[in-house]
């Protein structure tokens, strides 16, 4: 059975006027680690919130483990784990408190499902006597994953856990993702960072309220339509200009020290022939490939190919 | 010398008996993409808010824009821009009434203010929106006018607070775009980010951890130093062994 | 039910970990009592008193006597009847007067009592309260001195009339005032603040998304706040007794069952408040437009009521503060007991009943 399911969603506010979820349909099956891919404003939040029952939605059907989050949202409640995008504790009541406060308001004791938090609990154990609100981002973070487990629900919606926090910590982070799924709770969780999404197991691509694709990250991957070189010279944003004005030339994307670049034509392109022109403009330490493409080449390729679809 | 905007010597600030920052010493030379990383905690805001005057240090020495961080702060807020994720345009005033806003505490004349606002509102392509309220904008336009909004007043340097947090990869690009272009026209760029890819835009990059500067040098020396593939990497191994996490 | 003792607990640690919220709270209270105990005794000296004697007796000569002698007031026996009393109050020459009725002497000495009229200026609450004790410590001396030889006891019944303010709006009508004003400010803006916090902080998508009964939310917000509202009430009461003498004359388990009924009725309105506002900030200005403004100007205790027009006259009777000052005042000052309060308890018990029900069924039990 699917976890989630959301039917033909759609979400505006305003009375209409902001449309944040455009006719969004999606499954989850139980156990998976599925990611929501996207940057601010693309309407992951508000996915969230229709299937933890908070908003209802326009148009559409959503169902959380067979409940619907309309009619059933009593059912739901008892059975998802929710951790929203903005740090929601309690920052005057300290770690243990928090994590006391919320056990008991879902009917159970920290002891119950301890097994589950342990792994999480033991790195911020040495601060329960600490607010949360003195807690670092990293910390806090740890202490809402707990907050929302603490009842064992079935499904988990994670609403950017990883914003602002740093590259350390998202690891860890990760890490901790991977052991929970492992004991069958099936996770869903969004991220405007394209890198992390090949670590679920399969992920909606979202912008503007809509879904671009949804796949296992590999398969978006696969399905990126054409032929991607990565281009390195000792001044990016002069051989970015450069390219720019290159008519050939499809896009073209600063990737740390590389410009990934594509080709309106598909014809095989001599590499060293390149290499030679670029360096004939002056460009220094050229250096030219072909690689694979990555999420965030998929993503900018969708958004665009969205752009030009548009009249 | 000249060329040298920011230098930091043994700069220091304490709050009771943590040091936040601790000793660091860096230059930041004119026209520079100047990297500031770290993890939570490492003392980056802590150190951006004493170079744009905003917290004096407890001891070390430190100039921005040639002014003394002790004595002129109030030349040194003159003569930068600053932009953060959390704080950058009114979101209830109009795209024009914000540009007004902020020409006019940098204390531009009202006809130079009217002059670089058309200019501005045009090579933004906001020209339909210009008597729009910012809120109504998407965020990738919102925070490139605050960039725009930032650099209005042709500050020496412009601050940069995690600009790019959570907008979209073609917005993103569309960003570093505009800080290569002001950059190119001599304003040196001092940004945090937690996007690694966007370290490697960045001529130099400093690697702050536990308040002191562990690392301080161009993405491609890092990378063969840590003998790293990605500046995530490089940034993993030195962040790792941080010792403390509090914000 | 345990989920509700912990949830209550756990606004307690809100509260008591917010020190300066909490010192506001109780601050508030000693501040205006001390201010309005302290600025509104005033000591009268050489007050000059306008004597009527109708009737010439001894009896009456006695008395006048008896307040020429003491150090508080100068008699003025110029005027001859009520008519140029009236106009000397008019003018302001006058402040206060007594008068003796035709036969005073008489009937003290036949019938064993006899009525006075005491008459003062009710612009000057204060002083107006003052001359009606003065005088009447002189009476009563009066009455032990002549009745201490005799076998009938005296008793001279003062007739206190005051002008332009019959209510006599004064020193003791205050403390009524700061209770019901302090519940008000407490219950009301403190309780939706809280609530409001949560939506704030995010707080509240957590609790929406649990199986915790929202309505729960709102008891458990409210729970802390009665108790502490009940403490503060206490405090005035205590204050009000040691710091100002005030004597309480009504029963003190009534007291706190009007108080009771009246904060929840405060607490009611503040959910109200919580439930259609998401800011701190609007729930607070709200609270102080809405509701402690009102309180002010239509309780009774800073402008009299019956001064007022018609409208403003309807308007305060909206005021659940109006009914719980009148309530306190018969319980505290006059010592009334149920039987005279019933229909203000009921008005305020109906009110409570309305704003708790639209409190309950504006609920959100979703976001937006």
């Amino acid at each position: 059975m699917n976890a989630v399911v959301l039917d033909h969603i759609t979400k505006t506010y305003d009375a209409g006027k902001v449309l944040a979820v455009d006719d969004v349909s999606l499954q989850v099956a139980a156990g998976e680690l599925f990611g929501l891919i996207g940057p601010d404003g693309a309407g992951k939040t508000s996915i969230f919130r229709i299937l933890t029952t908070l908003l209802l939605p326009d148009k559409g059907h959503a169902a959380v483990n067979g409940l619907d989050c309309v009619k059933d949202y009593k059912a739901i409640r008892r059975s998802v784990g929710y951790m929203p995008g903005r740090f929601s504790l309690y920052q005057d009541l300290t770690v243990a408190e928090n994590l006391h406060f919320f056990a008991t308001l879902f009917g159970t004791t920290i002891e119950a499902n301890y097994s589950l938090i342990k792994d999480i609990y033991e790195q911020i154990k040495p601060f329960s006597g600490r607010r949360a609100g003195k807690l670092s981002g990293g910390m806090k973070q740890k202490l809402a994953l707990c907050c929302a487990l603490v009842h064992k629900p079935e499904v988990l919606f994670l609403d950017e856990p990883t914003t602002g926090v740093d590259a350390v910590s998202r690891k860890e982070f990760w890490e901790m993702l991977k052991t929970l799924k492992q004991q069958g709770i099936t996770i869903v969780v969004s991220t405007p960072y394209m890198d992390e999404a090949v670590l679920c197991e399969r992920i909606a691509l979202i912008q503007d309220g809509r879904i671009m694709s949804v796949d296992t990250p590999a398969k978006v991957v696969a399905a990126f339509p054409v032929k991607l070189y990565a281009v390195k010279a000792a001044d990016i944003y002069r051989l970015l200009t450069s390219l720019r004005g290159d008519n050939s030339i499809s896009s073209c994307y600063a990737f740390g020290e590389y410009v990934h670049v594509t080709f309106r034509d598909e014809a095989a392109h001599d590499l060293q022939a390149w290499q030679q022109t670029l360096a004939a403009q002056g460009h220094e330490q050229v250096e030219v490939k072909i690689i694979s493409p990555s999420i965030e080449d998929s993503f900018i390729r969708l958004m665009q190919e969205k752009q030009n679809a548009q009249p | 010398m000249n060329d040298k905007v920011i230098i930091c010597e043994e700069l220091t600030k304490r709050f009771g008996d943590f040091i936040a920052v601790n000793h660091i010493s860096f230059d930041v030379r004119k026209g520079e993409i100047f990297g500031f990383l770290g993890a939570n905690g490492a003392g980056k805001t802590t150190a951006m808010r004493i170079l744009c005057g905003l917290s004096f240090p407890t001891s070390g020495k430190a100039t921005v824009a040639g002014f003394d961080v002790y004595k002129q702060q109030e030349s040194i807020k003159k003569n930068i821009g600053y932009m953060s994720q959390k704080f950058s345009l009114y979101e209830n005033l109009t795209v024009v009434e914000n540009i007004e806003f902020f020409g006019g505490v940098y204390g531009l004349s009202s006809a130079e203010i009217r002059r670089r606002s058309d200019r501005l509102v045009n090579k933004l392509g906001l020209t339909q929106e210009a008597r729009k309220l910012v809120r109504s904008l998407p965020l990738g336009w919102k925070q490139k006018l605050a960039f725009s909004v930032a650099i209005f007043h042709d500050p020496q340097i412009v601050f940069l607070d995690e600009p790019t947090g959570g907008v979209d990869p073609i917005t993103r690009r569309q960003f570093w775009d505009m800080i290569y272009e002001a950059a190119a026209t001599g304003i040196t760029v001092f940004v945090t980010t937690h996007y690694m890819d966007e370290a490697e835009y960045c001529n130099r990059i400093t690697v702050m951890v536990d308040g002191k500067v562990e690392a301080l040098d161009t993405p491609g020396n890092l990378k063969a130093r840590y003998q790293a593939a990605s500046m995530d990497e490089v940034f993993y191994q030195l962040a790792r062994g941080a010792k403390r996490s509090a914000d | 039910m345990k989920q509700l003792l912990v949830f209550i607990r756990k606004e307690f640690y809100h509260v008591f970990r917010d020190k300066r919220t909490l010192l506001i709270m109780f601050g508030l209270p000693v501040v205006q009592i001390v201010l309005f105990g302290f600025a509104l005794t005033s000591e009268v000296k050489n007050i000059t008193l306008t004597v009527i004697d109708q009737a010439r007796d001894v009896n009456s000569a006695q008395i006048i006597n008896k307040i020429k002698s003491s150090s508080y007031f100068i008699v003025d026996e110029s005027a001859l009847n009520y008519d140029e009393v009236t106009i000397a109050f008019k003018k302001g020459s006058a402040k206060c007067a007594l008068i003796f009725p035709n036969g005073f002497g008489n009937d003290l000495q036949h019938t064993g009592e006899a009525p006075v009229q005491i008459i003062t200026d009710g612009s000057d609450p204060n002083m107006a309260k003052t001359v009606v004790n003065y005088l009447t410590a002189i009476l009563t001396a009066y009455q032990q001195e002549t009745s201490a030889g005799g076998q009938l006891p005296y008793r001279i019944i003062p007739e206190q009339r005051m002008l332009y303010n019959e209510e006599g709006n004064g020193s003791l009508n205050f403390i009524p005032g700061v209770m019901a004003l302090v519940l008000m400010l407490v219950c009301t803006a403190l309780t939706s603040v809280a609530v409001v916090r949560e939506k704030e902080l995010g707080t509240m998508e957590i609790l929406l998304v649990s199986p915790f009964k929202p309505l729960l939310v709102l008891l458990a917000k409210a729970v802390p706040y009665l108790a502490l509202s009940l403490a503060n009430f206490t405090l005035i009461l205590v204050m009000a007794v040691f710091v100002l003498d005030v004597e309480i004359k009504g029963s003190i388990l009534l007291l706190f069952l009007v108080s009771t009924l009246f904060i929840i009725a405060c607490l009611s309105i503040g959910l109200m408040i919580s439930n259609v506002t998401n800011s701190q900030q609007t729930a607070l200005l709200l609270s102080m437009m809405g509701m402690m403004i009102p309180t002010l100007i239509f309780t009774g205790f800073m402008f009299p009521l019956e001064n007022m027009p018609w409208i403003f006259r309807m308007i305060a009777n909206a005021v659940p503060s109006r009914w719980y000052f009148l309530i306190i005042k018969a319980v505290m000052l006059k010592g009334l007991g149920f039987s005279y309060i019933w229909k203000e308890m009921a008005v305020l018990l109906g009110m409570t009943l309305v704003a708790l029900s639209i409190a309950l069924k504006n609920f959100k039990i979703r976001l937006s």
